[in-house]
């Protein structure tokens, strides 16, 4: 590792034995709805409150995916988890009957890439031999904990983003095609956002910042590099971070998927900026590019995951919003 | 900030950020509004036709509109309709009722009393409790102005 490199190269990489994405409703109706491995159309996942809706969503999410594997949990030594509920407790409610050692993440929506980040670390640097990460987001619960009752009437502004109703799980090992090779932990940058309703505005210059690391002290150049996703910047976000990536020289071009825009078909659904919450990079991984890298279709992905760091109290006491981009380097097995 | 001054960047969100349609909001807003206060004025009519005078109608008609828009809320209608019509919606009575009622049935799974009776509060409580001090100032006023 170069001496203040932010990338970290992982010496024995991870590979992904298997993985799942399950979502709601409007997840099930966007175009990619099809690809998840399940979809309740009431998003209550056959619980009587949402948060308890979200734990089941992560209970399935990683069911699905070690049945895939064809593994069971024993097979496992590590859970690295999160969502964004006050202390993970959907990840929780959702995993404990697993009995495995846990650890919860709270990265707000940057969760999917910093958990597939640590559980990398963990089985690359440590001594585990597998292990999962599962990510999760449920717009009900997050509306409920962050912002306005679910029935309350008004309008949102069209910056404003859907958080999506989703999941994904992945099980990492030591064989398999498609592995994780570098690492990038992202900075807190302050883009001195005070505006809730523009997550996109106040997580873009932490995507710029944390692809900028990549570019410099990663081991690939941007033209070896198939697509650089980033989580949920939605549109108002990602055309941010063209421009501020411009400004540095830099033009991603057609290379720049962002999930939270891709997600919810904008004609069809009430997103407006596009989906967020930490279920929407993680489920759309899980459900589209990871298929497309197994396929290989894809070779190489770098892959953000955009948090934006606050909550009802900090927001209101005027507390700019930090936000934060943790990114992984996906590549197929020559 | 290495990237960019903030100033800088609050440009650039400027114009990078769709702004709402304002116009279309006022349009949407002046029918829909107008609308539910056409409908209170044919209820006062009703009323007023069923032998109420017209302090009694007005108050039916107040918690008529109430009892509407907490049934639309009940049954999910009411939000859609209230991204529609924005402030129509929102300004008479009805978006209050909507405020009360929203946050009530969310709570409902922390059960009766720490549930909903502590969170009916959470959206309206502003509002009943500067309504209320308006309304306190304003009587001392008026009762100062009534001594000269």
């Amino acid at each position: 590792m170069k001496e203040n490199s932010r990338v970290i190269p992982f010496i024995d990489p991870p590979y992904f034995l298997s993985f799942a994405a399950v979502g709601g409703r409007e997840e099930g109706e966007g175009p990619f709805g099809h690809l998840y491995d399940h979809i309740d159309e009431s998003g209550a996942f056959g619980q009587k409150s949402f948060e308890n809706a979200e734990g089941e969503m992560q209970r399935l999410c990683l069911s699905l995916a070690l049945k895939k594997s064809g593994l069971s949990e024993h097979a496992l030594s590590l859970l690295v988890a999160g969502d964004l509920q006050n202390q993970c407790v959907a990840s929780a409610l959702g995993l404990y009957t697993f009995g495995l050692p846990y650890l919860g993440l709270y990265g707000a929506c940057s969760t999917c890439a910093e958990s597939l980040l640590c559980l990398s670390l963990a089985l690359s640097h440590g001594p585990f031999e597998r292990g999962a990460a599962v990510t999760s987001s449920h717009n009900a619960a997050a509306e409920r904990q962050f912002r306005l009752p679910l029935e309350y009437g008004g309008q949102r502004t069209p910056s404003a983003a859907w958080t999506a109703t989703a999941a994904g799980a992945f099980v990492l090992g030591k064989r398999g095609r498609v592995k994780i090779t570098e690492g990038i932990v992202g900075r807190l940058i302050d883009g001195a956002i005070t505006d809730a309703s523009n997550m996109g505005a106040a997580m873009a210059p932490a995507a710029a910042d944390s692809i900028l690391a990549y570019l410099r002290d990663g081991a690939h150049p941007l033209s070896e590099i198939d697509l650089v996703i980033t989580g949920d910047l939605g549109r108002t976000g990602s055309r941010l971070l063209c421009a501020l990536l411009a400004e540095e020289g830099i033009s991603l071009g057609e290379k720049h998927k962002d999930c939270g825009s891709l997600i919810y078909d904008p004609k069809h659904s009430d997103s407006h900026s596009g989906g967020s919450g930490c279920g929407c990079s993680a489920s759309l991984l899980a459900c589209h590019f990871l298929p497309m890298l197994e396929r290989g279709e894809l070779s190489r992905i770098l892959f953000f995951s955009t948090g934006a760091l606050m909550s009802p109290q900090s927001t209101l006491q005027k507390n700019n919003i930090f936000g934060i981009a943790h990114g992984i380097l996906i590549e197929r097995e020559v | 900030m290495p990237l960019h001054t903030n100033e800088k960047y609050k440009q650039m969100i400027k114009r990078f950020s769709p702004k709402s349609p304002c116009f279309k909001n006022c349009v949407r807003a002046f029918f829909v509004g107008g609308l539910i206060c056409f409908l209170g004025q044919w209820l006062f009519f009703l009323y007023g036709y069923l032998g109420l005078d017209e302090k009694a109608a007005g108050t039916l008609v107040t918690v008529s509109l109430i009892f509407l828009s907490a049934c639309l809320t009940a049954v999910g209608i009411f939000d859609r309709i209230a991204r529609f019509a924005g402030a129509g919606t929102l300004l008479p009575v009805t978006g209050f009722a909507n405020a009360m009622v929203s946050p009530a049935m969310d709570a409902k799974s922390e059960g009766y009393v720490m549930g909903v009776g502590n969170k009916m509060f959470t959206v309206c409580g502003p509002v009943i409790v500067y309504g209320t001090l308006a309304a306190m100032l304003y009587g001392v006023i008026l009762w100062i102005v009534s001594l000269f």
